[in-house]
């Protein structure tokens, strides 16, 4: 197998390089937290037309270190009802999930560190991409025990919300890598990268076309539904019912307060920049340099794909904020809508689209094998067509009123009218109506009328 | 095969750890402490807490249905990884079985849909 080659290059660290490298990616992590919030709280507030955070350190670059060190620092209050054990180990869990999933994202190629080659990664495995899905899961049970273990309304029914939101996402963010995964080979987040790195080319129409090879150009529809459902994973707006604070307060962690409050925080936004990283990872070529950077050959060696990686990673997590500061919420019953009805089964029918072409593509077949595909294609396409579950009628919100003005029998409540007509007001200065209004019978009409009676 | 590739991982995992337990344990030896009854009250926007059993009570049977829905498209994609990754050796023989097997699901998947399994209201 390719496992062999490919991470031939994983394992070898002496023991002193591996600690060096997870002090590193954690430092970089905590470093990036701490930007992210700056970050988000000065773009959001440029997109406001205000500043944002400027007073503390140069452009207000330590606000959150502030912000941090405040918060150690606060009165820690655990509700009476709480379980302690859970309500304490809760945190915890979210952080430590927020943390691994980290670990198998590749930063740049193979460095000399020390006289000691080894890759700018800190693990991979075959199956890397696996570990980011398996800690976000994890990271879910955080929040259900966070919201469990507060003994409050509005936590239960935020961590309730919350994990119906991830486990819905994470179907299809499961289905979105499917079609990266078969383009690719292989589940290994660094062979991921190195299969991005070359330009495709494509013959269309006669022509041949060069590409990049990234597979956010290659398979738009997986990269469109990754990003969606990542926006929807990572509880941000404008998919954050779960913390939708004018329906739940603060949502899971609304009985939380000081560290174990900063945990949650500081998790939602490792995840974010996680999930940012693993999209990096998977649809915008990884560490490799942009396209008109590649022309200089000297782009991808070396330690300069940090650099790279990093630029696109702040701008995956500048379209986050964009989103936020940008989009409503969504309404709960739209917001699962979307996620099962329209993401899975655009996702289920591009994978076997792409998986039909690839075949055809590849396979030298004859006459009748072909038509005999195109026939299964047209049977299942019929199947689908047959058991398309039809549009419901939206049912009428409210009944019509009886002839007493009331909804829903003598015990229903009085309705007011609901072609209400403000009357004219007695200061108002009489407008002098023009005299064609009255015969065409628009707003202007009726005024003229009321004020007759 | 060796457990060298995942020691990082481990590694990693314990320095998060370490930092979380740390930081979740210091929080109340650091802070002031002046608690009164109504600060230890679950909040409840100022009103009276009501009373209810640790996790809550009930809750709407909705949430139930979507973990079951998931573990079934859970599974579904647990077989797609490793067809996905074999697909160059599994050619038109792999094809066809996952078209058949997503066939399959998919007759249930309407089938809960048309049920009003996906309907929020």
């Amino acid at each position: 197998m390719t496992q062999a080659d490919g991470l031939a290059d994983f394992g070898h660290d002496p023991w002193w390089l591996i600690l060096a490298k997870v002090l590193a990616v954690f430092v970089f992590l905590l470093l990036m937290t701490i930007f992210a919030i700056w970050y988000e709280r000065r773009v959001v507030g440029r997109m406001q037309v205000r500043p944002g955070p400027n007073r503390n350190g140069p452009f207000g670059l330590l606000q959150s270190l502030a912000d941090g060190l405040k918060l150690i620092f606060k009165e820690e209050i655990i509700p009476r009802t709480a379980d302690r054990v859970v309500y304490f180990l809760a945190p915890v869990i979210s952080g430590v999930c927020a943390f691994t999933a980290f670990a198998v994202i590749p930063f740049g190629p193979t460095v000399s560190i020390f006289g000691h080659r080894s890759p700018l990664q800190l693990a991979d495995l075959p199956v890397a991409v696996l570990v980011v899905l398996a800690c976000s899961s994890i990271g879910v049970y955080g929040i259900v025990l966070a919201g469990w273990a507060s003994g409050s309304t509005y936590p239960l029914l935020g961590a309730l919300r919350s994990s119906a939101q991830m486990i819905s996402y994470e179907v299809a963010m499961g289905l979105s890598i499917v079609a990266v995964f078969m383009t690719a080979g292989t589940m290994s987040t660094s062979e991921i990268v190195a299969a991005q790195a070359d330009a495709q080319r494509l013959v269309l129409f006669g022509q041949e076309i060069t590409i990049p090879g990234w597979y956010a150009v290659l398979l738009i529809p997986s990269f469109l539904i990754y990003f969606i459902s990542a926006v929807g994973e990572t509880n941000r707006a404008p998919f954050d019912l779960p913390e939708a604070e004018s329906e739940l307060v603060g949502g899971f962690h609304t009985e939380y307060s000081s560290m174990k409050f900063m945990m949650f925080y500081l998790a939602e936004y490792i995840n974010m920049i996680t999930i940012s990283g693993l999209c990096v990872t998977l649809f915008l070529g990884g560490w490799h340099a942009p396209w008109p950077l590649t022309l200089w050959s000297g782009a991808n060696s070396g330690w300069l794909p940090l650099v790279w990686f990093t630029a696109k990673l702040l701008l995956l997590l500048f379209v986050f904020v964009w989103l936020r500061g940008t989009l409503p919420r969504l309404r709960y019953d739209q917001f699962m809508r979307l996620g099962w009805k329209v993401l899975l089964p655009v996702n289920l029918a591009w994978i076997v689209m792409l998986a039909g072409i690839k075949v055809i593509q590849r396979e030298s077949l004859d006459g009748s094998v072909r038509t005999t595909i195109i026939a299964g294609v047209a049977v299942v396409l019929l199947l689908v067509v047959t058991l398309w579950p039809a549009a419901k009628e939206p049912e009428p919100m409210l009944g019509m009123p009886d002839p007493a003005g009331r909804i829903g029998g003598a015990d229903g409540f009085p309705l007011p009218p609901l072609d209400l007509q403000v009357p004219p007001s007695p200061r108002a200065m009489p407008t002098p109506v023009p005299a064609t209004a009255a015969d065409t019978g628009s707003d202007g009409a009726e005024d003229s009328t009321g004020e007759e009676a | 095969m060796s457990l060298a590739p995942y020691m990082p991982i481990v590694g990693l995992l314990a320095l998060g750890a370490v930092f979380s337990l740390i930081s979740v344990t210091i929080a109340p030896f650091v802070g002031p402490r002046r608690l009164n009854r109504a600060k230890l009250d679950p909040y409840e926007c100022g009103i009276e807490p009501t009373p209810q059993p640790i996790g809550g009570g009930r809750f709407p049977v909705k949430f139930y249905l979507t973990a079951m829905l998931f573990i079934i498209f859970d599974i579904e994609i647990v077989f797609l990884y490793p067809w996905a990754v074999s697909f160059e050796a599994l050619g038109l023989f792999g094809f066809v079985e996952m078209v058949l097997f997503i066939t399959t699901v998919f007759i249930a998947y309407a089938y809960v849909w048309r049920r009003g399994g996906l309907d929020w209201e």
